[in-house]
């Protein structure tokens, strides 16, 4: 267990390629990937998160974090495939239509990969019924949608309507976030959560999908 | 007043810059993105914003364009498509100037790119301190744009005390629709900017909007309004605090 405990250190401090290297020890060692998963790089990424929301640490060094987390997952994905174990859920996201602001859903994706969701990003500028689509093809548990001008944010409700419209609004969740965005906002068009920032979007996430 | 059509535009006169002008100090950019001064960051976020820093020296393309523009001229630029808010504090500020000028400037379309480039590479740290020096480096250069359309007003003697603030459209009451007018008017794609069919600039690290030159205290206003909920730039409150300071 030291190990995993270096491994979850080394992601803390976001050195990416010490944890690279304490994932394949972990490997060799004969600890099962879940374990290395849950008690190495998720314990190490959780304790990032909880410092971020603390104001203990800032952005980049989430980042660096979320690097190295990837390091590490690069090396566990195929064992974690190949044991068929599943994801924490998978998560449609991208900014919504007319808006090409991308760096806050960026973080969210990198944070909820982080805490292992499968996350497709379909990018920016992206048509509300794209969003429906791809959640209802890929069986998603839930759709994250980024708007940083006032203008676009209507193709946050236009999502919601479409997922009522196609009978899934319980089955897909919708949780909104981005600078003008505010909870009074998320609740007027029906929207399952509110998120002021990425670390907030990976928990309301966590939350919605345990239910 | 009926409006016909856009006032006869001018040539807007276009300023390249260095990087070196617009490069944003490591404090602005730490403070744009609600952080602690230099010396109270780690290590690793100070190396970040060095080598962020480096990169926009690389790749930075600094350009602004500005024109004057009559008070008249401008009164159909801001009507714009109807949409401003009723109170918008500029409907009652920009009559009272001595003198008004359109800008738009940006950093350029290769530090979007390598933004770009480094969040794909998973270099997502870097990517985003230098996205945020370009945030801060786009603001500098609009000083820097402001400064030159004031540089080719007529001198008075003595000197006029007056003040100098610029608005943007998507503002302060001024609708984000305003943007199509005021490009139709300054024709910045000259300079390289465009405008999407939603309002956005690109390169998206750009700024627009006019420069209001008149007696500080016309750009006095109180915050407040209905669209100061929405605002999550409120630079308004220093900017109107600053202007005892400038002649």
């Amino acid at each position: 267990m030291q190990l995993l405990e270096q491994l979850a250190a080394a992601l803390r401090e976001g050195e990416d390629e010490r944890t690279a290297e304490l994932t394949r020890a972990a490997v060799a060692a004969g600890i099962a990937p879940r374990d290395i998963l849950d008690s190495g790089l998720v314990a190490g990424m959780n304790v990032v998160g909880s410092q971020f929301r603390d104001g203990d640490i800032f952005l980049p060094e989430v980042l660096l974090a979320a690097r190295a987390m990837y390091a590490g997952l690069a090396i566990l994905k195929p064992l974690l495939v190949k044991d068929n174990i599943p994801s924490l859920g998978r998560v449609v996201i991208g900014t919504v239509q007319g808006d090409l602001h991308d760096i806050g859903k960026n973080l969210v994706g990198i944070m909820l990969r982080g805490a292992g969701f499968d996350v497709i990003d379909l990018g920016n500028d992206v048509a509300p019924e794209r969003f429906v689509d791809t959640a209802l093809k890929e069986n998603c548990g839930a759709i994250g949608l980024s708007a940083l001008l006032t203008t676009t944010m209507p193709g946050m409700k236009r999502v919601v309507e479409l997922l009522q419209q196609r009978n899934a609004r319980q089955q897909v969740k919708v949780v909104i976030g981005g600078a003008p965005v505010t909870p009074e906002y998320c609740r007027e068009i029906g929207a399952d959560g509110y998120a002021f920032d990425a670390a907030a979007a990976v928990d309301k996430v966590r939350e919605l999908l345990s239910k | 007043m009926a409006w016909i059509g856009c006032p006869r535009s001018p040539v807007g006169e276009i300023t390249r810059f260095r990087p070196a002008d617009c490069l944003p100090a490591a404090e602005d950019i730490l403070r744009a993105e609600g952080m602690p001064e230099p010396g109270a960051v780690p290590e690793t976020t100070q190396a970040l914003i060095d080598r962020a820093r480096h990169l926009f020296l690389d790749t930075a393309q600094p350009i602004a364009v500005h024109a004057d523009i009559t008070t008249y001229e401008f009164g159909w630029v801001f009507a714009g498509e109807g949409r401003n808010a009723p109170d918008a504090p500029l409907a009652g500020i920009y009559p009272k100037a001595a003198h008004l000028g359109l800008f738009a400037c940006t950093v350029g379309a290769e530090l979007t790119e390598t933004i770009s480039r480094l969040f794909e590479q998973h270099d997502y740290a870097l990517a985003y301190v230098l996205d945020a020096a370009a945030s801060a480096g786009a603001e500098r250069l609009a000083d820097l744009a402001e400064q030159a359309w004031r540089a080719g007003l007529p001198a008075t003697d003595p000197p006029e005390p007056l003040a100098l603030l610029r608005y943007s459209p998507g503002y302060c009451g001024w609708h984000v629709t305003g943007q199509r007018r005021l490009f139709e008017y300054l024709l910045p794609a000259d300079a390289g900017i465009t405008l999407r069919e939603s309002c956005l600039m690109e390169p998206l690290k750009s700024v627009s909007g006019v420069c209001v030159l008149g007696p500080a205290s016309i750009h006095v206003f109180k915050n407040g309004f209905g669209f100061c909920a929405e605002c999550r730039n409120p630079s308004c409150r220093a900017r109107i605090a600053g202007l005892g300071k400038e002649s």
